[in-house]
This record gives structure tokens, sequence and C-alpha cells, in this order.
């Protein structure tokens, strides 16, 4: 029996995730959307004055940005585990950090990767200050694997629940807290022009954290759920 | 039955037994399903577990493959515990469940070489095996266009493919027609002969030599 490398069944999970979500466009669609339109939605609500905006731009991106995730979410799990793909991974014989990872890389590529290409835009229709772009984009790249990674935890605990949402939101959202606090910050920071290494460090620490210990959660979840 | 008994007394452990189960008990809704249950697989057993609907047959099916915890008692895969062994077990364990575990956004022939790769098997086949389960000319249709029968043949396509000595399938003639199941019946009699075991849950009854099936009952318990 010729033994897939640990990268290879890596590449695999990753290749028929995206191709999935490639012929089921709205998946990928939807949260970028919801991104969109709330972001859009706010200069018509609290008014075109600058000033305003751009205090309260960070806030917005980065709460629009938790809660497209959150959106997203489901997706991560759900429908392998209703059509029994999910079992068949956790009974393939590699080991389910590998799966889990893969899965949750994928869903970054998915869901992360076009907020954070799509932010800048959306940025300067809220009068983003010119200093904080690069504070913007740095807690986006550091910020949006985060919620990936703790955003899988809940969801693996909540898969076997036939209405999980709720609980899924309440799982969830206090662990996006620290993220939302510190990237907001460090953008605040970088708009007065003073530096944000601190809070870039704390993110980063958040980061590394959940990529190492969050894959090690996601399975034990996964295997109390399809008990 | 001869190999099940109801005696908690954990039997000797021998390397020339596939798998075996010592003195499961699982409870579900807090409803016990079994108890004690002894069960040994030999290589070229095929194992018919037999009981009413909600006896515990999938419960047990499951919990044999790993996926569930019994509530007492140990699962052994060539007289090692398979919590221990995990991938040695898992490269040799075959389990379709209820799901077929189909992707409807994948093509017939996609679906199949994933799940060749996903378990280390040669995806290059995975034509040739459509043949096998009369899927020839449906390899690029998206699983979505194809019928309940023929995602089962998908998911059963990769028996013909497996290097798996431990099979377990839980009701794997659902949704096939009459020419399939003997088909698979006879696959099972080939992987029986090779030293692989067949370990399977089916209402019907298997048209195979009866002194080759072994099988165990599961009875409706109401307590």
């Amino acid at each position: 029996m010729t033994q897939l490398s640990y990268r290879a069944a890596f590449a695999l999970i990753v290749k028929r995730d995206l191709m999935i979500a490639f012929r089921h466009r709205d998946d990928i669609i939807n949260p970028l959307l919801f991104f969109i339109i709330v972001v859009t939605l706010f200069p018509l609500g609290v008014g075109p004055e600058s000033t305003m905006l751009s205090r309260i731009a960070p806030g917005i991106i980065w709460v629009a940005a938790l809660l497209s995730t959150l959106l997203s979410l489901d997706r991560l799990f759900k429908s392998d585990h209703a059509d029994g793909s999910l079992e068949q991974m956790l009974l393939s014989p590699h080991p389910v950090f590998i799966l889990v990872l893969a899965k949750i890389v994928a869903h970054w590529l998915l869901t992360g990767l076009p907020l954070i290409i799509i932010a800048p835009l959306l940025a300067v229709l809220l009068h983003l200050h010119e200093s904080s772009y690069n504070a913007l984009m740095l807690t986006l790249l550091l910020g949006t694997p985060i919620l990936s990674l703790l955003g899988a935890i809940g969801v693996a605990l909540t898969v076997g629940i036939k209405k999980g949402g709720v609980l899924l939101s309440l799982l969830v959202l206090p662990l996006y807290i620290p993220v939302l606090i510190f990237a907001t910050s460090a953008i605040d920071t970088a708009a007065m022009n003073l530096p944000y290494d601190g809070q870039l460090a704390i993110i980063a620490a958040i980061f590394f954290a959940s990529l190492t210990l969050a894959p090690f959660a996601v399975s034990a979840a996964l295997k109390v759920s399809t008990n | 039955m001869s190999n099940i008994n109801y005696e908690n007394e954990a039997a000797t452990l021998s390397k020339n037994k596939l798998l075996s189960a010592k003195s499961l008990t699982c409870i579900r809704e807090d409803r016990l399903l079994f108890e004690a249950l002894n069960i040994d697989v030999s290589p070229g057993d095929i194992v018919q577990i037999e009981g009413p609907n909600g006896a515990g047959k999938t419960s047990l099916l499951r919990i044999l493959a790993g996926l569930s915890q019994p509530y007492e008692g140990s699962v052994y895969f060539q007289a090692e515990n398979i919590s221990e062994q995990r991938e040695a077990f898992h490269q040799n364990l075959l389990y379709l469940g209820h799901l077929p575990g189909v992707k409807d956004e994948m093509t017939a022939q996609e679906n199949l070489e994933f799940n060749l790769a996903l378990h280390g098997l040669n995806k290059a086949t995975a034509e040739s095996t459509l043949a096998e389960v009369s899927l020839l000319g449906f390899e690029d249709t998206l699983a979505s266009h194809l019928s309940a029968g023929q995602h089962r043949r998908i998911a059963l396509a990769r028996l013909w493919q497996s290097q798996a000595k431990v099979w377990i399938l839980d009701e794997p003639f659902t949704a096939i027609d009459k020419l399939g199941v003997e088909k698979l019946e006879q696959l099972f009699l080939h992987h029986a002969n090779n030293g692989g075991c067949v370990i399977l849950t089916t209402h019907q009854e298997l048209s195979l030599p009866a002194e080759r099936v072994k099988k165990v009952t599961l009875a409706y318990r109401f307590y």
C-alpha cells in the first residue's frame, strides 16, 4: 500500500475543498458580499462626514470581517458531516491534525483572503487614515487566519447538533474579542503615527498559539461530535 | 450463536484473530443496546450482524470501526487495542456507513479518485473501477445528477481496489439492484478467501454458502 506523505494528504484535502467551493460559488460570494454590504451601509447610516468615518473605520471593517467569517464557518464541516465524508476522513490513515489543518487553510483561502483583498478598497470608502493602511493589512493578514482556526473549534463542537447556529456564535464570538480589540487598537495607534508593534506582536502570538493548538482541539471535538 | 457469548470474561487474545471485541457494552439514549458482547473475527470470516431496527447494529459497527466509544469494553485489531494503533488499524480498515460520503459537487470519477487517494490507493485505476460498479459513462457526471443507488456504487467502488483486511459495511446493499448485490457477494467471498474479513449488516438473506457466513444476532431490548 502506498502511503501518502503528510504533505500530499494536506494538498489533497485543500484541493478538494477548493474545487467544491468553486463549483458552489455561493459559499464564497455570500460572506464577501455580506462584508461589502455592511461596510458600505455605514456611511449611509452615520453620514458621509470624513472625520467621523475615519474614526470608526477600523472598528467597522473588523466587526464586518468577524461577522462574515462567522457566517461562513458552518461550511467548514457541516456538509462533510451530513454526507458522511467526514467519517471517511476520520477513518483515513492520516493524522486528523493534518486533515483538519488542511480544511481550515482551505476555509481561510476562501473567506479570509478575499476579505484581505477587498479591504483596502472599502477602507477608502470609509476615509481610513492614510498611515493606517499598513496596520489594517497586517492585522487582517494575521487576524483572519485566527478567525478560521478558532471558529473551526466551535464548528467541530456543534457539527452534530441540528440547530447549532446560535450555540456556535455564543461559543466562538468571545474567542474573537481579543483579536478584535488588539486589531482595532493597532489601526487606531497607526492613525496617530505611533508604533503599533505591541498590538501586532500580541495578534501574532494569538495566531501562532491557535495555529499549533486549534487543530488538536478540532480533532478532539470532531471525535466527540461523530461519536 | 457460536461466536457470541454473554459471559463477562475476557477471552484470550490471539494474534491470528483479525478483529476482536471484548465485553462490549453500548448505551444509547439511556437504553442498553447490548452488554458484555464478545466477537472474534478471523481471516476468512464473513460476519453478518442481524437484528431488528434499533437493536444497535450500526452502533456496534461504529464501535468496531473506532468511530464511537463503547460504554465498556475494547476492540482489538490483531491483538492490539485499536485506540493505541490508530494509523495501522485505519490502513487495514474499510468502513462504509449509512452515508455514502459522496460529494454532490464532484463527478463520479473525482469522488472515487479522492476516496482512493485519501486511503493511499492508486487513483489511476478509478476509471476501470467505475466499470466494475456499472458506472461507465457516468465518470464525468456530477454526483448531484446521480441516483441514490449510484451514489452508493461510487462509495462501494473502493472495495475493488481496497487492500484493507477488515471490511466493515453498514447496509451495503441499500439501493443496489439484484445483479449488483450478486457481484458484491462474490467480491466478499473473494476477499474472505484471500485472508480478509467482512463484517456487515443487511436485512437481506445472503446467497453465499451458509457455512461461510457467521451470524451475530442482536436482540431488541426494552430496558
